[in-house]
């Protein structure tokens, strides 16, 4: 069952493969700068390993990397709570078994957190062991950003629970 | 002429990227591959210059999925070559933390990638909508193995804790307790997942590979033991190099292992159960004979059978290993370097890893060389293939394509760790 109210900032990554850490960078950034109640939580992102991350989770933001063609840096945001990702973005997991798939399997199994929101940054190079590239290095401040624009939005307003602030 | 191509660019659920391509010309098989293609990733070489104490964290980073086969076999390899020898409670540990790999990377096979096949679903997803208890069970068994290997590794993918001579840190008896409580369910679930699989229907494959694996005297196989074959090979494990050889093929990135004068054999579950089915604790054995398996199976398909049979060992065994275990007075035997060459074989859970390092004085690594398990199966899933193919000639094309998908699958080949090049050269000027 979930906790009322528990809320989880989930970046995932390769930390030695370019930009794809750079769900991990945006996870950094925001430690520290959350209200105390949030919990940030960095993970390589397979889908097992992010299924159990959501157990007991009701608010679930995850920032990822993804590749489907748009101009390197650019920041979508999906709400994954209301319909699956879109898997030409998400389909170039090193192992094809990922977060698409994390968030489908806890659908089918009733256990996709009541809101779960994807920030999927566009990567524009994934070599071994290289840094974020310049351009996506610039996001993870933006994304960081809307975060916690939109966390504090939703905790704000008394009276609300998180789910109602879906826009 | 009639010429068919069977080709899959992407395989799904297999642990990195490959593809396979069958031609079939007038109702023969004219080709039957499988090709990998993911960029080699020259760890031999990476680990050249590096010091001996570095081989366990470098080789864990080969694969996400059995990073403590890489570490087993690098940290016996290099023990080798130093002349020491672990013992004792630090032995132990490494066969739990072992055990913890084998449930759960074989829990995430047998649940996520290889049950779908059989139930006639196009993965997990699908699978878990009619089936959600099964795929509970299977995730909860998965994060038991993970709760080990966070406990004895440090952390659940690429361990941090493991050095060569034992651990940087070693668990109390007390911290081994909650691990016991996971592990008894877990035995009861891993129980009743060899029930669930063994009600599947398999077809009929006997195929004639040459089985290879480690056999230890008194052990089902981990770490240790003499490599054996169902045709009589009985080596020790300093003897791999003059028996498998491995060469380079144009279309893949990962190296084909043959036996010297005998030809593509098998490592990896079957090998293992067929050739120590003896071995096995009680319980394991009795499941594996209610699920209707001998003391050998050759079928690839039953191969989720093994696996669930071997999950159902691996917790029994982590159970037996925490009741009797007793802290060491030390995490870490002491190790001095030296120069020589040592040789280890352990079992991942795809089968055998053999690793080989050659030390300075000073302990720098002057040489290295891994041989997954992939690579050594490579060529007889190429046969499984073809056999495949041959066999059922006369459904439609996407029939046929998914039966190849699937013997594919019976290997859970894990496709990233098997990539590597035989050599590279430098040119410094």
């Amino acid at each position: 069952m979930a906790e009322a109210g528990r809320i989880l900032v989930l970046g995932l990554g390769n930390p030695d493969r370019g930009d794809d850490a750079v769900g991990r960078a945006v996870a950094q950034a925001l430690r520290g700068a959350l209200p105390a109640d949030v919990e940030v939580e960095e993970c390589a992102g397979e889908a097992t390993d992010i299924l159990a991350r959501l157990e007991r989770v009701d608010t679930v933001l995850i920032i990822d990397a993804c590749a489907s063609g748009a101009p390197a840096g650019t920041a979508h945001r999906f709400e994954a709570g209301r319909a699956p990702l879109p898997q030409a973005a998400f389909g170039a997991s090193t192992h094809g078994f990922g977060l698409h798939e994390a968030i489908e399997l806890a659908r089918a199994l009733g256990q996709l957190p009541p809101r779960c929101v994807v920030y999927a940054i566009e990567g524009a190079a994934f070599e071994t062991g290289a840094a974020l590239s310049p351009v996506v290095a610039a996001a993870v401040a933006e994304v960081a950003g809307r975060i916690r624009a939109e966390l504090a939005a939703a905790t704000d307003r008394p009276g609300a629970g998180p789910c109602m602030k879906l826009r | 002429m009639a010429r068919r191509t069977i080709k899959v660019d992407y395989l799904a659920r297999v642990e990195g990227e490959s593809a396979f391509k069958v031609v079939v010309r007038d109702g023969v098989i004219e080709r039957a591959e499988l090709s990998i293609f993911e960029p080699p990733r020259f760890f031999e070489a990476l680990l050249r210059g590096r010091d001996f104490s570095e081989a366990p964290d470098i080789t864990a980073r080969i694969c996400g999925i059995c990073p403590v086969a890489y570490q087993m076999s690098s940290i016996h390899a290099i023990e080798a070559a130093l002349g020491v020898s672990v013992s004792g409670p630090i032995r132990d540990l490494r066969r739990l933390l072992y055990c913890g790999e084998w449930i759960e990377s074989h829990a995430l096979h047998v649940y996520m990638l290889h049950a779908p096949d059989f139930l006639g679903y196009a993965g997990a997803i699908e699978m878990a909508r009619d089936h959600g208890d099964a795929v509970r069970r299977g995730l909860r068994l998965k994060k038991a193995g993970n709760e080990i290997l966070t406990l004895l590794g440090g952390r659940e993918i690429h361990p941090i804790n493991v050095r060569v001579g034992g651990f940087y840190r070693v668990p109390t008896r007390r911290e081994l307790q909650p691990l016991a409580e996971t592990l008894k369910w877990a035995r009861d679930a891993a129980l009743e997942t060899v029930r669930w699989v063994a009600g599947f229907k398999f077809p009929d494959a006997e195929p004639d590979h040459e089985l290879v694996a480690l056999r230890h005297p008194d052990e089902y196989p981990l770490n240790e033991g003499r490599i054996v074959s169902s045709r009589g090979l009985d080596i020790a494990v300093d003897a791999y190099d003059q028996h498998f050889e491995e060469t380079h093929l144009e279309r893949s990135t990962a190296l084909h292992s043959r036996l010297r004068g005998g030809g593509a054999y098998l490592v990896g579950p079957l090998a293992r159960y067929s050739l120590n089915f003896p071995r096995l604790s009680p319980v394991a054995q009795d499941a594996a004979r209610e699920a209707g398996l001998g003391p050998t199976c050759a079928n690839p398909y039953r191969s989720i059978i093994v696996r669930a049979v071997e999950v159902l060992y691996a917790c029994d065994e982590a159970l037996r290993i925490i009741g009797a275990y007793e802290a060491p007075d030390r995490p870490a035997v002491v190790v001095e370097p030296r120069a020589g060459v040592g040789y280890a074989a352990t079992e991942a859970p795809r089968g055998l890893l053999y690793h080989r390092y050659r030390l300075e004085a000073d302990g720098t690594i002057a040489d290295a060389r891994i041989v997954p398990p992939t690579s050594q199966n490579q060529a007889s899933i190429e046969a499984d293939l073809a056999a495949c193919v041959a066999g059922w000639l006369d459904v439609p094309d996407a029939v046929l394509r998914h039966r190849c998908e699937q013997t594919v699958r019976n290997y859970d080949p894990c496709i990233s760790c098997s990539t590597h090049f035989l050599r590279l050269e430098l040119d410094r000027g």
